[in-house]
């Protein structure tokens, strides 16, 4: 039997999924605890030892690949010049590549974002502006504003094509290590952040693994390939493109509804569904994640409140709001709480469906209406994800819910608001044994059987 | 280097049609266009042609609202660092009949550096913007 060991090392947790590369199926799952602040090996052979038991001893793996979001993910900021353009494609590529942004800034640095910048300390930094052949000025500005600061980290650069030589040369002064990849925008209606992604994938494996001390466990790994993020999308993208012969399933939505962010990826190109709307703003990335740092279930309890209220949180939980607010406390104040008994559970579903419900309002496009003189004109920003046939949802929060159909229904269109392009009738389905990462990491070197494992662990919750 | 153009049709207008006839000429002529197409809010071109640091903005309006759609612009293009740019607008500027003397003034108030009436051939825009780079070539030696 040929068989694979992925491992993801989680903030809280180091995840292993054995999977037989025959048949592409599940061998089996352990977990340890993530301690990567002390010897990430320990958490790993406590994990591995698990592993061994359930499979009365382990088979000889293949591949043994990895992905990390240990040691507070890959933190990064991003800079471009107009923040509804190149800053925003510097964030989406940020994002893409699986990043924790931590900072985003636009138009020329001034002393004082330059010291915020040093304060955050990221592991990278994605320094984009100007279409090609367009400005310049500030993305050297900027490049010089850097090269003079105390900030060593590495820095990508994706900015008008006419300056990256001169920044290369400016910021490459032996200390820091940069590196160069296509504009982010090329032009002002084409959206080109593969090249960018495919560049902070890449310092991340060869660099940020070892400034983070995931690398001492490279005896027992092969590689630490990508940030979990875009592990998770890689494998959401090989679902819906499938591979050759194999259809996939077509565009899709994966919601993850974490403790301290909720993260939503949509596959697809985002099209208007209907004829002759008209598309406005920038073009849209086909793999597109959005993080919301507000919409955490455990971290953020009273900002989901505040968006929601409490009263709202009560019904649906079927509590009263003396008794909603009580419990409400108490989880704000123990983040590391898993719900206990029926209250707690109905509780801390509906915080999830409630955070679901606002990051996928926020992840999905709008489309309104406009009256020109020629008659109305329905004008689509963002993705247009109302045809999309699957949603699915990964992590503890849904998996374990008594009622996932419930929680990925808040992910869907909703008559009381027609204007968000949410999926009208979609499939609902759960990452049931948390595949999409191990699948995502798996297809680095067999997309086929990567397909298949991701495929076969999905569990259809509504049709 | 070609010099850069944004083009658009600003507001609440979908006629696209002559926009993008006059993009096209533009490009002929050796420019760098960059389009923005129909529905163009204003703030859009001032974006545009600060992330594609065009030299020229050249504005658009068929419906009859165009001025209200472009009071500010040039206010607009100062606040955003653009304070020199070469901004033009043409088509139907206004509702009724009105003399072009007088609209023609209201929008030279509103800080464009050209105004066109309709039915402005696209010969005559190429022949203006080449006077104007040329003068501002002129100035900056």
């Amino acid at each position: 039997m040929k068989a694979a060991l992925l491992v993801d090392f989680g903030s809280t947790w180091t995840k292993l999924r054995a999977l037989d590369l025959d048949g592409g199926t599940l061998l089996g799952s352990a977990q340890g605890p993530s301690t990567v602040t002390s010897d990430i090996n320990v958490g790993f052979d406590a994990a591995l030892r698990a592993l061994a038991e359930r499979l009365r001893g382990l088979p000889d793996f293949a591949y043994r690949l990895a992905s990390s979001s240990a040691a507070g993910g890959l933190r990064m900021v991003t800079i471009g010049l107009v923040r509804e353009l190149t800053a925003e494609a510097a964030r989406q590529a940020a994002l893409g590549a699986g990043a924790r942004l931590v900072g985003s800034f636009a138009y020329r640095l001034t002393a004082s974002d330059v010291a915020a910048v040093a304060a955050l300390a990221p592991d990278i930094v994605l320094l984009c502006g100007g279409t090609d052949g367009g400005n310049r000025e500030v993305i050297l500005h900027n490049a010089h504003a850097l090269a003079a600061s105390a900030l060593r980290c590495p820095v990508v650069v994706a900015g008008n094509r006419e300056a990256t030589d001169e920044i290369l040369a400016l910021l490459d002064d032996g200390e820091r290590f940069v590196t160069a990849a296509a504009n982010v925008l090329p032009a002002i209606d084409t959206l080109d952040i593969e090249p960018a992604r495919a560049a902070i994938r890449d310092v991340f494996m060869r660099r940020i693994v070892s400034a983070k001390g995931i690398d001492r466990v490279h005896a027992a790994v092969d590689g630490v390939l990508l940030p979990t993020p875009a592990a998770v999308l890689e494998g959401a993208k090989l679902l819906a493109d499938g591979i050759g012969a194999r259809a996939g399933l077509g565009a899709l939505v994966v919601v993850d509804p974490g403790g301290a962010t909720t993260d939503v990826h949509s596959i697809g190109t985002g099209e208007p569904a209907a004829a002759g709307v008209i598309r406005y703003g920038l073009p849209e990335p086909y793999a597109k994640r959005t993080v919301e740092g507000d919409l955490g279930v455990r971290h953020n309890v009273s900002a989901i409140v505040a968006a929601v209220g409490v009263e709202a949180i009560a019904a649906d939980a079927g509590m009263t709001v003396a008794e909603a607010s009580t419990a409400l406390d108490a989880l704000e104040s123990r983040v590391e709480t898993l719900p206990g008994n029926a209250a707690e559970r109905a509780l801390d579903e509906t915080l999830v469906r409630a955070a679901v419900d606002i990051a996928m309002k926020r992840h999905a496009g709008t489309v309104e209406t406009v009256y020109t003189a020629q008659g109305p004109v329905q004008v689509q920003r963002g993705k247009d994800l109302s045809a999309v046939k699957h949603v699915i949802g990964t992590g503890g929060a849904i998996v374990h819910a008594r009622d996932p159909a419930s929680v990925l229904a808040a992910a869907c269109a909703d008559a009381r608001d027609p204007q968000s392009l949410r999926p009208r009738a979609p499939r609902l389905c759960v990452d049931a044994h948390y595949m999409l990462y191990a699948a995502g990491l798996l297809a680095q070197v067999d997309r086929a059987v990567a397909f298949e494992c991701a495929r076969r662990g999905l569990r259809i919750v509504k049709e | 280097m070609p010099r850069t153009l944004v083009t658009g049709v600003i507001g609440a207008d979908t006629h696209i049609v002559g926009n993008r006839i006059l993009s096209m000429a533009l490009e002929d002529a050796g420019y760098r266009v960059v389009a923005l197409g129909a529905l163009t809010p204003a703030a859009d071109f001032v974006r545009a042609a600060i992330e594609t640091a065009a030299d020229a903005i050249l504005v658009s309006s068929l419906y009859g609202q165009g001025e209200l759609d472009c009071r500010g612009f040039r206010d607009a293009c100062i606040e955003a660092g653009l304070d020199d740019i070469l901004l033009y607008v043409g088509g139907n500027l206004v509702v009724g009949r009105q003399p072009w003397a007088e609209v023609e003034r209201r929008f030279l108030d509103m800080g464009f550096d050209r105004a066109f009436p309709p039915g402005t051939r696209v010969e005559t825009a190429l022949a203006a913007l080449a006077e104007d780079f040329a003068a501002r070539d002129a100035r900056a030696q």
